[in-house]
């Protein structure tokens, strides 16, 4: 169970999963919320820059980029390829 | 006169609905404290007038930066007559939490549900009906691109105009009600205005709301833990965060008749980002089309056909119009525009001489007309041809999406200096025009990551500057007969590129310490841009440009010309005595002051000169070139019978070394930028950031010219220099490690 449970800046390309928590305080923290990343929203990783940084992940139907460090902050849930819990 | 607001999230067609109300009526702005751009402008409904103001564009009313500050302080102060919110039917879901938190202020407003187009091609269809019911609010589809559907958004929002409307809250729809209610009715009680507004804040933890309701924040704290999901324990500000989009998702059902799951179009646009973000080849792209937009902007070699044709050919010798298409090559079409009203200026000049003369005007106002009014005007005007080709292009690359996914390449590079990748844009205009430039930086998230970009932009070498470079550089290679003129002028470009990065290295580890900005930027689609839209856009730029030209930098030509034909004892001067002016005399005082860096007191007589250009640089950087070729003439010994360059003319009079000349290019290229960038530095900076940073400029272009000398004039020195370079950065370095520990411990 526990395995399943990644940081979204740990994901690979194409993983999709959904958010549990968003950690840290502030701006950042507000940034993140205000641009919909919210308990339970389904995020797939999309691409990453060079050298693995900032990442392009999809979230209600829009793109967002972010960087790995501020992708950290977010908690996610893994999903499998039909959506499922994986 | 009715006032309308047009509000809305960043990149979704806010400006090009305004450029379509109010056509090119539209003129910018000042807000008062902070300096962003609000655009005005006035749609006519027959006879009757209506102020639509175009607000920055943002994706929350939340406090944190000055776009959003603004917004929210518009529609609280400005009271304007009603809001047209306008959101992206194809990614309604997010644009909706802005309208959520606007809705709650109960000022009048109208949804204006943009990209009908794209919805179209995309398989969306929604309900109007039911999102007017949803939200309570009116709704009208519109495609502000093509215009259609903006008529009858105007009409409605006329209409709401005059009506009261009822703050309401999404956040009702989710459990969160009940806390609201609460704190929404005590609030009412003690005769609060907009109670649901408040009670929202202040269940966020809005710090002003909780200083005015202590004892009431605290209730809501201890009530609120049952409200609080695992994900956020303790915090409020997520909690609602978090109800408002659950709130949206509830209504979308009901909005959305069809909705498509939106991969496949990513997955469109990402066809084109396999060749853009390309790994390896991105970076490479990017560095063609910026060579390609300069090129077409500043050569005077154009697609280098220079070779092709004779040089007769293409130079028109003999005509009116020589050099018009450039001198041993074709012009670029930016060139061509600036010979082009240099001509026109020098036609007209030589007409205006012409006329004075036989009319009988005093020697003075000859010299003031021509010198003093018109020869600096011809100057600054003859370069907005290349600002505007330059803003063009750079247009084109940001509005169609492409400049955003530059971003997203670079930004991991720009983070090891502690910068964003946004801040590469500045950067990059910086090389035609530090004004546009510095205005750019408003979209930067922090006040230090602006600071520092505003700071190094006058590094990255403008298009005025390129004559200093070239005259001087080829004089050096004519007359010492040594390098090539080209790799100097490279080398200087790299050496302010090199400078920028240094500096902002070591501002990131000292004065702008724990420099940190985030990056969280949403990908915009690809999208196609509308002509008339762009057009609107640089007319704009050019009469902002033009007024400014009549004005300020027209009066400050005129200071210069006065102060550099009369003396202490207003007597004007002729050509031959002008080292007896006012400009002269000032030079010579601040001679000394350039001694270290090759150019000051070790040159004599007429190293005053220098001086001279120097300041005359400060109003703007072409009139260096101006001044010593008027200088110059002063200097010329009238008996000898060869006439040299001007520049040759100067280093034969001063005996200037290499070293000391390319040491002179280093300090105007580096130090305080014309008199028009500095203005617009003032208008974006705190006065003590502004303070610091013209002292920056100077004392960083001071010690970068005098290493240059110094290093040229005696290579050994260079082992000197690198010794203290390599001190500043140990001291730097552990001061650095001592404030990371120190935060370290205090978080």
């Amino acid at each position: 169970m526990k395995k399943h449970n990644k940081k979204l800046s740990d994901f690979k390309i194409n993983e999709t999963g959904i958010v549990t928590a968003v950690l840290g305080k502030g701006q950042i923290r507000r940034r993140l919320l205000d641009m919909g990343i919210t308990n339970d929203v389904k995020i797939s990783l999309i691409k990453k820059a060079p050298f693995g940084d900032p990442l392009e992940v999809f979230l209600r139907g829009y793109v967002l980029t972010l960087r790995k460090s501020e992708a950290s902050l977010v908690e996610m849930k893994m999903l499998d390829e039909e959506g499922r819990d994986a | 006169m009715l006032n309308i607001g047009i509000v809305g999230n960043p990149n979704i067609g806010k400006t090009t609905l305004f450029n379509n109300i109010t056509g090119s009526t539209a003129h910018v702005g000042n807000w008062p404290g902070v300096t962003v751009d609000k655009k005005e402008g006035i749609y006519k409904r027959g006879k009757e007038k209506i102020l639509v103001t175009d607000l920055p564009g943002n994706y929350s009313l939340s406090p944190y930066t000055d776009e959003e500050v603004i917004t929210r302080n518009f529609i609280l102060h400005s009271k304007p007559d009603c809001i047209i919110n306008i959101v992206d039917v194809t990614n309604l879901e997010r644009n909706l939490y802005l309208t959520t938190q606007i809705m709650e202020l109960g000022v009048p407003m109208v949804l204006a549900v943009n990209m009908m187009d794209l919805a179209e091609r995309e398989n969306i269809k929604i309900s109007v009906p039911n999102l007017e019911k949803a939200l309570g609010i009116r709704a009208v589809e519109i495609c502000a691109l093509k215009g259609s559907g903006t008529k009858e958004l105007m009409e409605v929002a006329i209409e709401e105009a005059g009506k009261q409307r009822k703050p309401r809250s999404l956040l009702k729809l989710t459990k969160l009600k009940v806390l609201i209610d609460l704190v929404e009715s005590k609030l009412e009680e003690i005769g609060i205005s907009s109670p649901l507004f408040h009670a929202i804040k202040l269940i966020e933890g809005d710090e002003i709301e909780v200083n005015d309701h202590p004892k009431l924040y605290e209730e809501i704290q201890e009530k609120s833990k049952e409200y609080q999901s695992v994900a956020f324990k303790d915090d409020n500000e997520g909690m609602i965060a978090d109800a408002r989009y659950q709130a949206i998702e509830k209504i979308s059902k009901d909005i959305f008749i069809q909705k498509k799951e939106k991969l496949d179009i990513i997955k469109q646009s990402s066809r084109r980002d396999k060749i853009f973000t390309h790994p390896i080849f991105g970076i490479p792209i990017f560095l063609i089309i910026m060579f390609l937009v300069f090129h077409v902007t500043f050569s005077e070699n154009f697609l280098f056909l220079g070779g092709l044709f004779g040089d007769d050919f293409v130079t028109l010798s003999g005509t009116s119009f020589e050099g018009l298409f450039g001198e041993g090559g074709i012009n670029s079409p930016g060139a061509m525009l600036l010979t082009l009203i240099e001509t026109s200026g020098e036609l007209f000049t030589s007409w205006l001489y012409g006329v004075l003369e036989s009319a009988g005007a005093a020697s003075w106002l000859i010299g003031f007309l021509i010198d003093g009014v018109f020869a600096g005007l011809f100057a600054v005007l003859s370069f907005l041809p290349q600002i505007l080709i330059l803003y063009f292009f750079l247009s084109i690359l940001e509005d169609t999406g492409y400049m955003a996914r530059i971003v997203f390449l670079l930004d991991r590079l720009f983070k090891k200096m502690g910068l964003s990748g946004r801040a590469l844009i500045p950067m990059v205009m910086g090389f035609g025009c530090s004004i546009p430039a510095i205005m750019n930086t408003r979209t930067l998230n922090s006040r230090e990551e602006k600071l520092a970009t505003i700071r190094v932009i006058p590094f990255f070498s403008c298009g005025a500057k390129l004559p200093i470079l070239t005259a001087i550089a080829g004089a050096i290679v004519m007359h010492f007969d040594i390098g090539n003129a080209d790799l100097i002028t490279f080398g200087m470009y790299i050496l302010g590129i090199v400078t920028a990065f240094v500096a902002i290295v070591i501002m990131s580890k000292t004065t702008l310490k724990g420099m940190d900005s985030p990056f969280i930027m949403e990908l915009p689609p690809y999208r196609s841009i509308k002509f008339s839209s762009l057009m609107i856009h640089l007319w704009d730029k050019m009469k902002h440009f033009i007024k400014k030209a009549f004005t300020v930098i027209l009066a400050s030509t005129i200071v210069i010309w006065a102060i550099s034909h009369f003396s202490f004892g207003w007597k004007f001067l002729e050509s031959f005595e002008l080292n007896e002016s006012i400009l002269a005399k000032v030079g010579q005082l601040m001679q000394p002051l350039f001694t270290p860096l090759g150019f000051g007191s070790q040159l004599g007589n007429f190293g005053w000169v220098f001086a001279v250009a120097i300041i005359s640089g400060l109003i703007a950087k072409e009139n260096v070139i101006a001044t010593l070729g008027v200088l110059s003439l002063i200097v010329t010994n009238p008996l000898s019978s060869t006439i040299n360059p001007p520049v040759i003319a100067i280093i034969e009079a001063t005996g200037v070394t290499v070293p000391a000349l390319i040491s002179f290019i280093a300090f105007n290229m580096l130090t305080i930028p014309c008199f028009a960038a500095v203005a617009s530095a003032k208008g974006e900076l705190t006065r003590k950031d502004f303070n610091l940073t013209i002292l920056f400029w100077f004392v960083t272009s001071y010690l970068v010219s005098t290493i240059v000398y110094s290093v040229g004039t005696w290579w050994w020195t260079i082992f000197i220099v690198l010794a203290i370079l390599a001190a500043v950065i140990v001291i730097i370095e552990i001061n650095y490690r001592k404030y990371k520990k120190n935060k370290a411990v205090a978080v």
